[in-house]
């Protein structure tokens, strides 16, 4: 079971190095979207403070979504989608791997590049470690949620608005908590734990069921 | 909403189509009935209160109805669309497509009574309270649905998969409404005072379940009045319909 | 090991149209099945019935008695699928497409064993290329280069003839004569035809069964 699994990462992988772009779109689309908020409401130093926690999860939610997009796409369209749900394989092992190697390629990097938003927003150094574990906990559970979204929404005109309206709402608890634990960092007295706990939970929960729903809606998708 | 009278035979849409058309007119008059009732106790026999301003808040009794039909019908839709993935049946996919614009419209209706008596009690129009924050998001489930729905034109696929996204969305609901009543997860003690149905002075009650009764009746009719015409559009090549007198010309 | 495949009162619907019902046949080992009927017929369907891409609305599909979707990853292994997409990675090279298929199928290949695949595909030389430079015909043969290598008794092939030229044509039709031949199954929707030297040959006409 598992060595299709490395199969798939390997594959995708090899398939991302070839177009390298696309990778980076995402990262940039980021940065773009985190710079504009300074421009919008203006640089004060406090203010900024305030909102980061916010803006740098909206920032996330939102690259994270861009990049779902393509996530089964490509396989749908040349029909390596097709084969995989006839193959002798657990479906949901396979949208694991991808998901994965979607994540690596697209929440990863938003992950290492969280301390530059840090200096950005004048956060604390406190801030920024939150920052950055929050962020590693939450963006996987982003890609794993809205998988289920681009397999329901496979082919379809109208493709990534409707994505977003599908999977916005589901993002929410995510959100709050991701940016409550960023927020708590930065007051003396609260505590952080709690936060990562529920996200972690949030994690394995979605580790455990959203491949499946993500398989189920493949299937759908595919007749 | 559930068919107790003898299940399998009114499961495919010839059969379920006649006897919707017939259940129709008995329950708009017992939503007409309700509404009359309903109405008239709220306005009238429910306690006055003192200022002017504060009479507005008569419109919880459409607000709380209309807010718990939001609410019931996104689950009847989820119960609806799990029967039809399980057992394969086309009208219990039609029935959750039915419900949905219906669910949508009183999930607006109560946002905008909740609005409205939010300004006339508090002075604002919108404050992100958790309730009405959940609402909103409920509203966007249903939207959700339905932008899915109209989006996939081979009707398999789509009732499918917007079964599966209301089942996800259950899934997460819960989760969504602690996350936003709870954003502090080291405070989070109880949400908000819940005065017991059994505190509530008796004509109020009278009132709001009696309306809640009556939004429901309503809810029963143009379910049914939309769920014919998903029949009629989705069989449109079958004999069965071909030979309807509202059909056949 | 002699598989059946059997097919009881199979109905299809597509867009709420009716395609085929009451669909019969019971396909042996070694025989090879045609599937034919106009455009729009349902023989796409059909096949992609048979291999569970797509749910009947009634009707079962048997494989040696017992319900393929019971059956699950166990007959899925016994089944290959080539439909009109090539389903290769334009991005990747022929022989790393071809490696990738085949482990997703659960087959395990060496190095040699795919370039001698492609190879005798007429392909020798261009399996490092990245296929997007290959030419249609060039593309079909590197997908069905994983017919050589297959393990799964039961082919089912959608047009497999497309693009190809006619030596190819050729080549393909040996291929699946002698996996036939020696007692796997074949189902095949194309205008050409396959000369068996033992096993039998049906055929079905799809717009009939309606």
């Amino acid at each position: 079971m598992f060595s299709v699994f490395f199969t798939i990462v390997r594959r995708d992988v090899l398939l991302a190095m070839r177009r390298r772009t696309d990778v980076l779109t995402t990262l940039f689309f980021f940065i773009i979207v985190v710079s504009l908020f300074p421009l919008g409401i203006g640089a004060e130093k406090n203010t900024l403070r305030h909102i980061a926690p916010g803006v740098v999860w909206i920032a996330a939610l939102l690259a994270s979504m861009l990049a779902l997009e393509r996530l089964f796409e490509n396989d749908y369209a040349d029909g390596t989608l097709e084969q995989m749900l006839i193959a002798p394989q657990s479906l949901s092992v396979i949208v694991a791997a991808k998901v994965l190697t979607h994540w690596l390629l697209t929440g990863l990097p938003i992950v290492l590049i969280a301390p530059l938003v840090g200096l950005q927003y004048y956060l604390p150094s406190e801030a920024v470690v939150t920052m950055t574990q929050a962020l590693m906990l939450g963006t996987p559970v982003l890609s794993l949620i809205g998988a289920i979204g681009a397999a329901l929404t496979l082919g379809l005109r109208g493709g990534g608005i409707l994505l977003s309206l599908l999977i916005l709402p589901l993002y929410i608890p995510v959100l709050v908590y991701g940016a409550g634990a960023i927020a708590a960092s930065m007051m003396a007295k609260a505590p952080v734990q709690p936060y990562f706990m529920l996200l972690g939970a949030f994690l394995i929960l979605a580790l455990i069921f959203a491949p499946w729903a993500t398989a189920a809606a493949l299937r759908i998708s595919s007749e | 909403m559930t068919l107790k009278i003898n299940w399998f035979k009114y499961a495919s849409p010839a059969s379920f189509y006649p006897l919707a058309g017939k259940m129709i007119p008995w329950f708009a008059a017992a939503s007409a009935l309700l509404f009359a009732v309903g109405l008239y106790w709220s306005f009238f026999k429910t306690p006055e209160v003192l200022s002017e301003q504060k009479q507005y808040y008569k419109i919880i009794f459409i607000h709380v109805p209309v807010v718990w039909m939001g609410m019931w019908l996104y689950l009847v839709m989820v119960v609806w669309s799990a029967i039809g993935l399980i057992f394969n049946t086309r009208l219990s996919f039609m029935m959750s497509a039915a419900i949905a614009p219906t669910g949508a419209l009183f999930t607006f209706l109560g946002l905008l009574t909740g609005a409205i008596w939010g300004k006339t009690s508090w002075g604002t129009w919108w404050d992100w309270d958790p309730r009405l924050t959940s609402f909103l998001i409920l509203l966007f489930l249903y939207i959700g649905y339905m932008a899915l729905q109209s989006a996939i034109d081979d009707t398999r696929r789509s009732d499918r998969a917007s079964a599966l996204l209301l089942i996800v969305g259950m899934a997460l609901i819960p989760v969504i409404y602690w996350s936003v009543n709870c954003p502090d997860p080291a405070q989070c003690t109880a949400l908000h005072q819940r005065s017991g149905l059994g505190k509530i002075e008796g004509n109020i009650l009278f009132a709001m379940l009696t309306m809640t009764l009556a939004v429901w009746m309503y809810s029963f009719v143009s379910i049914l009045m939309r769920l014919r015409n998903i029949i009629l559009e989705r069989e449109r090549n079958k004999d069965w319909v071909a030979q309807l007198p509202e059909v056949a010309q | 090991m002699d598989n059946t495949l059997e097919v009881r009162q199979l109905c299809c619907e597509r867009g709420d149209k009716r395609l085929f019902s009451d669909l019969n046949f019971s396909l042996p080992a070694g025989s090879l099945l045609y599937v034919e009927g106009a455009n729009g017929s349902g023989k796409t369907t059909l096949l992609r019935a048979l291999c569970g891409l797509f749910t009947p609305e009634c009707g079962q599909v048997l494989w040696n008695g017992e319900d393929s979707h019971k059956l699950g990853d166990a007959f899925r292994d016994q089944v290959i699928y080539l439909g009109h997409h090539n389903s290769l990675k334009l991005d990747l090279t022929g022989i790393e497409n071809l490696h990738f298929s085949l482990a997703v199928d659960g087959v395990k290949a060496g190095e040699e064993a795919l370039l001698e695949a492609l190879a005798s595909m007429g392909l020798a030389g261009y399996e490092d290329l990245p296929v997007r430079v290959l030419s249609q015909g060039q593309k079909r043969r590197v997908a069905l280069a994983r017919l050589l290598l297959t393990e799964s008794p039961l082919w089912i092939l959608d047009e497999p003839f497309t693009a190809l030229d006619v030596k190819a044509v050729d080549h393909l039709q040996s291929i699946i004569a002698s996996h036939v031949n020696q007692g796997g199954m074949a189902i095949l929707t194309t205008h050409q035809e396959v000369a068996l030297t033992s096993g039998q040959i049906q055929r079905i006409r799809l717009g009939e069964h309606v």
